[in-house]
């Protein structure tokens, strides 16, 4: 069914490899990649035509060896009872993709979401650049793979002193083979 | 800050123009200042007896511990019993319970929630993550120890702690109070700037006055 529906969308749009996670049917779900050009067409080939009307979620990948950003759009088709999800690549540095949420009212609080937490910018998504989570932060985007959490943490909050941790491999070294060290 | 705090101009109904300026306006700036104990220690005694056996916990969970909160409000463990009951607003509150991790955005509205509460009032840290970060010891929006920024009468540990050890803690914290050694409040007044900065060294936009209530 899936594999249907690739060869029939590859027609129209340069799609990528279809990676099948879960064959069917039902509950079918892969997933395909795509030029972010052609994402918008293609959502909207998917929601009109092909009956996937329900944007699951959109969410974010930091690929920082690639310097990319990787752009998950899972949408389901609730009466075949699968899913798809469009995956498109940005460039890490400046990263923009065009909104969506003229096709799904939701995907302004994912976009929203996306823009505090990864600092990738949906132009004219509906509040896009109001405090979603964070207040008052700082420092660059949390979920950037970059962002050091540790050092945040030790240089902005007060730690109470005494605290003491173990590396497990160690201890359990120690504990399972004490002659050996 | 937000907009709705800057200072503007407005008009009324009845067409008359003024000025207002929410900071100034709307909450009293004035610092909090140490409660002086009873006249003579008998008294104060009395008072500290009638404050240990009537403890309003203010219903506000920052965290995951709240969830041992409700059966403690309910017939399983029945807090009501030793005269712990739960309220709505800080106004009528006068113990507050930081349930758990406290993220930064919500130590925000836990210190304008603690400062809205009238004396004599007590804060009891509720599990390892108010006392060291517990297993949010690396995150980059929790706080680490809660009484940087508030004073703490009684930590409570565990991750998180039982209803049992709630109904102990609030025991522990009776005699506290008994003792007249729960006198976090004053201690608030006492380093008022310490606590201050150590609240604005966390919360970068501080767009409150720097005592609500």
């Amino acid at each position: 069914m899936m594999r249907e529906l690739h060869e029939r969308l590859k027609c129209l749009f340069p799609l990528g490899e279809l990676t099948e996670q879960r064959r069917g049917p039902p509950n079918e779900l892969a997933f395909v990649s795509l030029p972010g050009a052609y994402l918008r067409p293609a959502l909207l080939h998917l929601r009109d035509l092909e009956g996937f009307t329900h944007l699951v979620l959109l969410t974010a990948v930091d690929w920082l060896e690639e310097g990319q950003f990787q752009l998950t759009y899972l949408l389901s088709n609730r009466t075949q009872a699968r899913d798809i999800g469009l995956r498109v690549f940005l460039p890490r540095d400046g990263a923009t993709m065009a909104s969506i949420h003229d096709l799904w009212p939701t995907a302004a609080t994912y976009q929203r979401e996306l823009r505090e937490m990864f600092g990738i910018d949906f132009p004219d998504s509906p509040g896009v650049n109001d405090d979603f989570i964070l207040e008052g932060w700082i420092d660059m985007p949390p979920y950037r793979r970059d962002f050091d959490t540790k050092r945040f943490a030790a240089e902005n909050f007060s730690q109470r002193p005494g605290r003491t941790t173990t590396d497990p491999e160690q201890h359990m070294k120690a504990k399972l083979y004490p002659g050996e060290n | 800050m937000k907009e709705e705090l800057l200072k503007r101009t407005v008009k009324g109904p009845d067409g008359v123009e003024f000025e207002v300026e929410p900071l100034r306006d709307y909450y009293c700036e004035a610092a909090p200042t140490v409660m002086p104990g009873a006249y003579i220690k008998i008294v104060e005694d009395l008072f500290n007896w009638a404050r240990a056996e009537s403890l309003w916990i203010l219903g506000f969970g920052t965290g995951c511990g709240a969830i041992e909160m409700r059966p403690l409000m309910t017939p399983r463990f029945d807090a009501y019993r030793y005269g712990i009951q739960w309220r709505p607003t800080p106004r009528q509150a006068n113990l507050l319970v930081i349930s758990g991790y406290l993220s930064v955005k919500t130590l925000k509205r836990a210190i304008r929630a603690y400062e809205q509460m009238q004396n004599p009032k007590y804060v009891v840290g509720l599990g390892s993550c108010t006392i060291n970060g517990g297993m949010y010891w690396d995150s980059y929006n929790t706080i680490k120890r809660l009484d940087q920024y508030l004073p703490v009468d009684l930590y409570i540990t565990g991750c998180m702690p039982r209803p049992e050890a709630l109904l102990a803690g609030f025991d522990d914290l009776k005699n506290l109070i008994r003792a007249g050694q729960a006198e976090g409040a004053n201690q608030y007044a006492e380093n008022f700037d310490w606590y201050k900065a150590n609240q604005k060294q966390v919360i970068h936009d501080w767009d409150m006055p720097d005592y609500n209530w």
